[in-house]
């Protein structure tokens, strides 16, 4: 596979044995990818297999310790952005590439985008009425990041690397984005999608190259009849069969009647996207929330966490009625908080066991030396229950986003919790990790914490739920038990839809081929 | 499925003019206040007039060109402390070449002391890039290399300064309300800025300043977009000096208060000091607030002392205010 020869083996982009190493930290060890002209190729593996890293070497992002990369059969160094931008290697990566400061007309004479494709590739995403001078700053992540694509797209490049291109994008435009990626099939330039989600992959890519710790392991036909099985097993390797049993054991759902619910909230409103929510959470159990983008989830759990007072309605903690003006005021009612974005929530430049003790070495109100000793312990506990790999624990950015997650969930458990507040805690994290998070969160549970889940993945209310309320237009819609709340339910009850009515979304649904196939005819894309 | 699409809606298009005033609102609001002061300033004496204000542009003219500076090097999310010390150097070198030469041989100086201006901003930003040494820590080692380069050129004030260079700062132009000074100002700053601003070099400054990183992934080139903003910050620091120069007929070695009153009109000129945001305009306008603040509370006999504590107080104030207003606006 070393020795390809230029031109005659037709592909479009040839990344062979590429590696990078960051000190200690092996990011890429031997990763290579094969491209041919007119696919939409996945890359796919865990968090910290090298997904990303690969995609930051094909955009000049980070310069590779070794390898070849060719492209069209010629061989190409790239060094900055820039120079692959010239060459046609074009990324959309996770955080939007546009400057908050300068409007979105300026963006994009910044990186001289062809203006009129911009706008029909604008409109093919389903933004509408968008405003060229706004201010990036001013507009919400989901249309940052359409732009971001469409921005790509009128660029037109040989090669179109998307990372995590749905992640927290809400359904419709999930759907849109689908579209558009599967319309780019055939032709002269390929596409590279990344996706953690298995009904993407399997609905807009034809072959998938799978990572594991930094190397290619296989390469895998989409259109094979268990190509997915497949993808997992290569993905994960040897723990596939730890996570199976591990899944089994996070199914126990059960709920007491008779206690006095831990939270209670009563017809609680705030500003205009929440209106009237009420719901109680029972200790030992986890209750899911499933919504739609901007349902007012956000406002919701704002207020739980004590970022934000509630306009209208009242919150109960224990029987009492309470108004936190502060988080600290909720964390002392052992209510926290755990972002989706780690930002929020670490403290980036400083090791594992500082963010682990900060809440509790807070907690104890002394303005004497931080006890370490007393803290070591717990720390080192709450590491190890996690199994938070701290090899490149020096500074926490230097962790990978799940071992990141799993920072801001440890320092809650290291001082013991009552209430756990997790808002999408599985965003852009690796289904390993994902299903470590699941029987911890049903772990809580069990002990007597109460969990509130906010997740964007409607598969994990029946993976670490009890039961599930759904919100709609700031109000709850639904209340659905675990297990009836598969995915078409959850997904009808989150469009606010009568169970018998059609779901807009036939992607999100189920996708299978034959599905596909019509879709393909439908013309969605251009070409 | 509506409730959706409306959450990522923007709003509609608004008219242009709507649209300047809601881009400049810092700045139009810093010249409603100059208006404000300019009243109050007639009022306490009445007869502030014509050479009062031709006065004023002179004596404005070289922070004015240091704000421009420091507002250079701030848009890209620096700060150069050594404006004051390249002020001085370039001040002091225009002064002591000019000394007893031709009429045309300075012109030559003046283009000469630019050039060392964009020479020595090129140093800064080369150093801050490549050594990757914070901005503030190179600059201030460069503040002392520089302050003692002034004093090696002239030891004591002295020098010269061609009487076409003096000229284009006295006097006025058209009638004797506009003085010359300030249309120099303004014309030098507009062609050196608008074209750079309307180029993709300037939308590179301000995207440099507001995310690195997405400016890094959109296809700027980082370094050279910060060393060229350090040029730029050499380039209007020796038009500073220049200006010194040209309104006293000297060149002074030691430098005056410039860098920190520089870096004092480029936040109340409505520039963040986190990069990406303001422009040119405000922290000129600034320049002249502060300049007309002291001079009304001189007229008004307060203690010099207290004079400074109150413009520390009124900077603190305004921004304060600035910053609260914009705040509700966005509510």
């Amino acid at each position: 596979m070393a020795t390809l020869t230029e031109g005659t083996n037709g592909y479009l982009l040839e990344a062979t044995e590429v590696s990078k190493t960051y000190g200690a930290v092996v990011a890429l060890r031997s990763a290579s990818l094969q491209v041919l002209p007119g696919e939409v190729h996945a890359l796919m593996g865990a968090n910290g297999a090298g997904k990303s890293t690969l995609v930051k070497v094909l955009t000049g992002g980070v310069r590779p310790d070794g390898g070849v990369i060719k492209v069209r059969g010629a061989e190409r160094a790239i060094h900055s952005p820039a120079e692959a931008r010239r060459g046609g290697l074009v990324s959309v990566y996770q955080e939007p590439a546009l400057i908050p400061d300068l409007d979105i007309d300026s963006n994009l004479r910044l990186t001289q985008t062809p203006f009129e494709l911009f706008r029909e590739w604008v409109r093919e995403l389903g933004l509408e009425d968008l405003d060229l001078t706004a201010m990036a700053r001013d507009l919400p992540l989901a249309s940052l990041r359409i732009i971001d694509l469409a921005r790509a797209l009128a660029i037109e490049p040989d090669v179109l690397m998307l990372d995590e291109m749905t992640a927290a994008l809400p359904a419709n435009l999930t759907e849109r984005v689908l579209g558009v990626v599967n319309g780019l099939r055939g032709g002269d330039r390929c596409t590279i999608f990344i996706s953690h989600r298995m009904t993407e992959i399997a609905s807009v890519c034809d072959r998938a190259t799978v990572l594991r710790e930094g190397a290619t392991v296989g390469v895998v036909d989409v259109g094979e009849e268990d190509s997915a099985d497949r993808i997992v097993e290569l993905m994960l390797g040897d723990v596939a069969v730890e996570m199976a049993e591990n899944s089994e054991k996070g199914q126990s759902p059960h709920r007491s009647e008779h206690v006095r619910p831990r939270i209670e909230v009563r017809k609680v409103g705030a500003q205009s996207r929440l209106r009237d929510v009420s719901f109680e959470l029972y200790p030992g159990e986890v209750l899911g929330v499933v919504a739609l983008e901007g349902q007012g989830q956000d406002e919701l759990f704002d207020i739980l966490a004590g970022s934000d007072r509630p306009t209208t309605g009242e919150v109960l903690v224990d029987g009492e009625a309470v108004s936190f003006r502060h988080p600290a005021d909720a964390i002392r009612r052992g209510v926290v908080f755990v972002p989706a974005d780690r930002a929020e929530a670490l403290l980036m430049q400083r090791p594992v066991r500082d963010n682990v003790a900060l809440p509790f070495s807070v907690r104890l109100r002394s303005w004497g030396p931080i006890r370490s000793k007393a803290e070591k312990p717990k720390v080192d506990k709450a590491v190890g229950r996690l199994q938070i790999d701290t090899r490149a624990g020096r500074e926490v950015r230097f962790l990978s986003g799940g071992n990141q997650q799993k920072v801001t969930i440890a320092r809650w458990v290291a001082g013991g919790v009552g209430t756990m507040l997790c808002f999408d805690p599985t965003r852009g994290i690796d289904i390993r990790t994902k299903h470590q998070i699941y029987p911890l969160l049903r772990e809580l549970a069990a002990s007597g914490t109460a969990v509130l889940l906010y997740t964007s993945e409607l598969s994990e209310i029946q993976l670490a739920c009890d039961r599930a309320i759904v919100i709609f237009n700031g109000e709850v819609v639904a209340e659905i038990d675990a297990d009836d709340a598969d995915e078409t339910t959850l997904m009808r009850a989150a469009h606010n839809l009568r169970s018998d009515a059609l779901l807009p979304s036939q992607v999100i649904a189920s996708s299978t081929r034959a599905e596909l196939a019509e879709g393909e005819g439908g013309g969605e894309g251009r070409r | 499925m509506t409730a959706v699409d409306t959450s990522i809606a923007v709003d509609r298009p608004r008219s242009a003019l709507v649209h300047f005033v809601r881009r400049n609102v810092w700045t139009l609001g810093l010249v409603g206040i100059l208006v404000v002061l300019l009243v109050i300033t007639k009022i306490i004496q009445p007869n502030y007039g014509p050479p009062a204000i031709q006065g004023l542009a002179i004596s404005v003219l070289p922070l004015a060109f240091a704000a421009v500076a420091q507002t250079c090097a701030v848009l890209s999310k620096g700060i150069d402390l050594s404006v004051g010390s390249m002020m001085a150097f370039t001040s002091v070198a225009a002064a002591a070449m000019m000394d007893n030469r031709s009429e045309s041989f300075a012109i030559l100086v003046v283009v000469g002391v630019l050039v060392m201006g964009l020479i020595i901003g090129a140093v800064n930003g080369a150093l801050v890039v490549f050594t990757r040494v914070p901005d503030i820590v190179v600059t201030l080692a460069m503040l002392f290399v520089w302050a003692g380069a002034a004093l090696l050129v002239l030891q004591r004030p002295g020098g010269g300064s061609a009487d076409w260079l003096s000229g284009l700062t006295s006097g006025h132009v058209f009638t004797q309300w506009v003085p010359k000074a300030a249309v120099v100002l303004l014309l030098v700053i507009a062609a050196v800025w608008i074209p750079i601003r309307r180029s993709r070099l300037g939308l590179s400054l301000y995207a440099v300043g507001s995310d690195s990183l997405a400016a890094f992934r959109s296809g700027v080139s980082v370094g050279r977009t910060k060393i060229f903003s350090y040029m730029l910050a050499g380039l209007f620091s020796a038009l500073a000096g220049l200006s010194l120069t040209a309104s006293t007929g000297i060149g002074t070695p030691v430098p005056g208060p410039y860098t920190l009153m520089s870096v004092a009109a480029v936040v109340l000129g409505g520039v963040s000091l986190a990069g990406g945001r303001g422009g040119v305009f405000g922290p000129v306008v600034a320049v002249v607030i502060l300049s007309l603040l002291r001079t009304d509370m001189t007229f008004l006999n307060v203690n010099t002392n207290l004079a400074t504590v109150a413009q520390g107080v009124i900077l603190v104030g305004v921004v304060m205010v600035g910053s609260l207003i914009q705040l509700r606006r966005q509510q």
